[in-house]
């Protein structure tokens, strides 16, 4: 008897267990900063000798002609471009990988289909800032990247926001190639 | 024994009636919130003794970056910055808008989601509003 009623909490308390993981809650704290926002503002952040924002920002939205983005949206009052590409996320090794997985799988008799699940196409999303800095001799420009990448399938596989220093770089390399383009009125 | 069986027969149907009401929603549900109108302003909105809306819009806009955000829309005279941050699979989303409060304060107001749900948590946009008021070098005042 005693052995039925402890089965039975067991079994109660398992179901509660259940229904309370049923909903996922939203967590706490993501409104902070991480510990790595001073090393992303060294990443994301450059400054020019000059005072003329209009001058930036007609650049940046040179550059990001220059490789190739389309513009989403601007608001030049607060130095605001928002801009987005598509572009091709196929990558030949892991086509290859899912390709023999596969055909390994095959081989043993079970079905998977793990090139449906390899990159696709993604949606590289840019925004840049651009403000005077605090004692008004410099104009700061912020840029960010995010990237969406789709699957074979058409599906989703990952969304996250750009850390590579090497996409940073070539960025501000076209600005600065750019400002110096409009200054000589190319 | 008899009775016991009866037992987790009535929990099986408790259990799968609350998973089954839990995550459903009606349309009218989208208009629905937890807390109050008033709750929910008093913890999105900090006043700043400050006029100059264009900085405050720059610093709102550059703390939001230095918070993962990628900004997605702004607009000067409405005062809205829109932005968008991924965490792990979900996206957070936020607008914060920005504006005048008598002759000599901004009103800032922030509101956020985090995949579909609304963020109702006080401590979450005080994070927000603490990184700002660093920012800015003014203090974040509660509006009643």
């Amino acid at each position: 008897m005693k052995n039925v009623s402890f089965r039975l909490r067991s079994f109660v308390i398992a179901l509660l267990c259940l229904s309370t993981i049923g909903c996922a809650s939203v967590p706490k704290g993501f409104l902070k900063p991480s510990e790595s926002y001073l090393e992303n503002r060294q990443l994301q952040i450059r400054q020019y000798d000059t005072t003329d924002d209009k001058q930036i920002i007609t650049a940046v939205a040179g550059v990001l002609q220059d490789l190739n983005f389309t513009l989403d949206d601007s608001e030049t009052e607060v130095g605001f471009v928002a801009a987005s590409k598509k572009a091709d996320a196929t990558s030949k090794g892991q086509v290859a990988g899912a390709v023999l997985l596969d055909i390994l799988g095959a081989l043993g008799g079970s079905y998977s289909n793990n090139t449906a699940r390899c990159d696709k196409s993604q949606v590289i999303k840019a925004s840049v800032i651009t403000k005077p800095s605090l004692e008004g001799k410099k104009i700061v420009v912020r840029v960010t990247f995010q990237r969406i990448v789709w699957n074979m399938s058409n599906q989703i596989n990952r969304i996250e926001t750009i850390k590579d220093p090497v996409v940073y770089q070539k960025f501000y390399d076209a600005l600065s190639k750019a400002i110096f383009l409009e200054a000589q009125k190319i | 024994m008899r009775k016991s069986i009866r037992y987790c027969a009535i929990c099986t149907i408790l259990f799968s009636i609350i998973i089954l009401s839990g995550c459903a929603t009606p349309a009218g549900k989208a208009f629905e919130t937890n807390e109050s109108q008033v709750k929910l302003r008093s913890m999105q909105t900090r006043a700043f003794d400050t006029t100059d809306k264009k900085k405050m819009m720059q610093t709102v806009i550059s703390t939001m970056q230095d918070l993962d955000f990628v900004i997605d829309k702004a607009d000067f005279m409405l005062g809205s910055v829109t932005g968008s941050k991924f965490l792990g699979q979900a996206v957070v989303a936020m607008t914060v808008i920005v504006r005048p409060r008598g002759e000599k304060q901004l009103l800032v107001r922030a509101n956020a989601q985090y995949g579909i749900k609304s963020v109702e948590d006080p401590a979450t946009y005080q994070d927000f509003f603490t990184s700002l008021e660093k920012a800015i070098f003014l203090t974040a005042q509660q509006v009643d």
